[in-house]
């Protein structure tokens, strides 16, 4: 068992992304990437240099892009298909459906800066749908990790596993969480913290807020175990059955409020175990604002899931 | 309905001469007219007029052009042959049976429950299918990215793909147009079925493509204008468009929709529908004759 203690300081996903892809790339040719005119975005500039021949640039193409990257896939190729969320799911979702998902071709699609980085840009440049979307879509692995280490590990375990997955890399600045269990594996969810009152499923940015929350909810008395879902599909369902044991589910992401992972989660207890649960993400298109405003704005924080938490046990208790 | 032979000969037939080697596509393009259309007839659904004006186009290809083996599908050096147009799956499911990569009675279930002969190819159920396709724009793309890979590898196989003219009005087409004369991929061809005909009226009445040969060459695209219907014209063009060349190649190919049929040939309506008994016995004649 690998113990990782937690960094100081805060860290852009991306850097790791890009690291663990060119590692990658050292050791197997068939690693290619593919990207829409972003490699800045992406951060791609030193994979492009390290592997000319290795970076497909399509220009400002998202249906040629998907396209294409299952193509290179065909090709024997291994290619990660980067773009910004926002475009690379909705502009090409019929790619990903039938060319990546319905084809079962090996690529790897990157939803970079996903959900509200590009906040003050407007709803056009959010990815809070993409989760919703894509969880229609049969055989289509969902990833959204949480920290650098989280997303290094995502990349590897995708590029092991033979088939289409999507994973969100995040830009927005979070930090290396402490694990006891330093192992990740696609769809296995990680219980970060124990707590019996109440269970917080929570995936990629907002799993350092959770675990503050729970810290609060500690000083008050409150035991909330805290789950990193950040396979959203397959889910671990027995990981919810787990967290519904409490009795009580607080769900919380960067994305929509609705269809995407605390979807998921009340599918799943709807079904098995009716349990009762708050949803936190954004209700809708979000206006203008930094991402920072915007997350606190619309309680995707610490204290929005710890208010949650407390509304929630409230109801438990009448 | 008897079958010539089960599997294609390849070298043998291609050390032949040109007009040897066309008489072998079109006694094989001959035979899945007829049995595309018995499909057709037996499943109570298909596309019979762009089965029909794409059968010598497709039996060039799996009859004569391509370097495939039936036995190892997914053999990294096989030429790909990518059904852009996967409606037409009367005309690849025959072929691809006749070239052996399932047994010809499998045809029989064409469209019935749980077959593998689904209403559009898909690679999960069938072997010799690239990838699944269907909804138009899709085929293409995924073509340039297997020309791409080869690319990069200095690979020797071809990459061979099917549009058909109506599918030209998706977006995605020009975007992947752009992008393989743009990386000047030599070992891709597309073959466009130039029937004139979609789905509701002419190509031309909906949304025009001319002057199309001059779209591909602004593309960056090579462009040889054959008779889609004439197998010595279009073993010709293969022939020369899988030779040296520094750009992609494109060969539209002038068909007839439903060519073969007189009542179905240059008829919108016929772009999907299914003769009754009197009429599939009139098709069989003529087609006999």
């Amino acid at each position: 068992m690998n113990a990782i203690a937690a960094s100081a300081g805060l860290f852009d996903c991306r850097d790791t992304y890009v690291r663990a892809v060119q590692e990658l790339a050292e050791t197997d040719p068939r690693i290619v990437a593919v990207v829409n005119d972003s490699v800045g975005s992406s951060k791609l500039g030193k994979f492009r240099d390290l592997f000319p021949d290795r970076l497909v640039n399509v220009g400002i193409a998202e249906q040629n892009m998907v396209g294409v990257g299952a193509g290179l896939a065909n090709g024997g190729k291994i290619p990660f298909v980067s773009g910004a969320g926002c475009f690379l799911t909705a502009r090409a979702m019929e790619q990903i459906k039938v060319d990546c998902a319905y084809s079962h071709a090996n690529v790897k699609l990157c939803g970079i800066s996903s959900g509200v980085a590009y906040g003050e840009l407007g709803a056009t440049h959010h990815s809070i749908e993409d989760i919703a979307w894509l969880r229609a879509i049969d055989k289509l692995t969902i990833i959204v990790p949480a920290d650098p280490w989280q997303t290094a590990e995502a990349i590897k375990a995708a590029a092991a596993y033979d088939g289409p997955v999507y994973i969100r890399i995040s830009r927005m600045p979070v930090p290396e969480l402490a694990r006891t269990d330093a192992t990740f594996a696609i769809g296995k969810a990680e219980t970060l913290r124990e707590g019996g009152d109440l269970a917080i499923i929570a995936n990629g940015t907002l799993v350092h807020h959770a675990l503050a929350a729970a810290e609060a909810l500690a000083g008050e008395g409150i035991a909330a175990r805290v789950v990193n879902m950040a396979t959203v599909a397959p889910i671990d369902e027995v990981a919810i059955a787990d967290a519904a044991a409490t009795g009580a589910i607080v769900t919380a992401e960067e994305g929509l409020a609705h269809g995407g992972l605390g979807g998921a989660v009340a599918e799943y207890c709807a079904r098995n175990a009716p349990t009762r649960m708050r949803m936190i993400g954004f209700p809708g298109f979000a206006p203008t604002g930094s991402a920072d405003w915007l997350m606190n704005h619309f309680g995707l924080s610490a204290t929005g899931i710890a208010d949650a938490a407390r509304e929630l046990l409230g109801l438990k208790a009448a | 309905m008897a079958h010539p032979e089960q599997l294609r000969p390849s070298a043998d037939v291609r050390a032949n001469s040109l007009e040897m080697r066309a008489t072998n596509v079109r006694k094989r393009a001959s035979w899945m007219r007829r049995r595309l259309l018995g499909m057709i007839v037996d499943a109570g659904q298909g596309h019979p007029g762009g089965d029909l004006s794409a059968t010598e186009i497709i039996a060039s290809l799996y009859f004569d052009v391509l370097r495939i083996d039936p036995a190892a599908p997914r053999a990294p050096g096989r030429d790909r042959f990518v059904m852009s147009k996967g409606h037409c799956t009367g005309a690849l499911y025959s072929a691809l049976a006749g070239a052996g990569f399932f047994a010809e009675d499998e045809l029989d279930t064409y469209l019935k429950p749980l077959s593998r002969l689904n209403g559009h190819p898909n690679r999960t159920y069938l072997p010799g299918v690239e990838t699944n396709t269907g909804p138009l724009g899709h085929g293409f793309p995924v073509s340039v990215g297997i020309a791409v890979a080869g690319q990069i590898d200095g690979a020797d196989y071809r990459v061979f793909v099917l549009t058909g003219d109506g599918e030209l009005q998706e977006g995605s087409m020009w975007e992947a147009a752009m992008f393989a004369g743009h990386r000047a991929l030599s070992n891709l061809t597309v073959i466009v079925d130039r029937n004139r005909l979609q789905q509701g009226a002419g190509t031309e009445e909906t949304n025009g493509l001319e002057p199309l040969a001059d779209k591909w060459r602004a593309f960056g695209w090579d462009v040889a204008e054959v008779d889609g219907h004439d197998v010595m014209a279009l073993l010709a063009a293969f022939d020369d468009a899988t030779g040296p060349r520094s750009r992609p190649r494109c060969i539209i190919a002038n068909t007839i929709k439903g060519k073969g049929v007189s009542f179905m040939e240059n008829q919108a309506g016929w772009h999907h529908g299914v003769p009754n008994a009197e009429q599939y016995a009139q098709a069989l004649a003529e087609m006999s004759a």
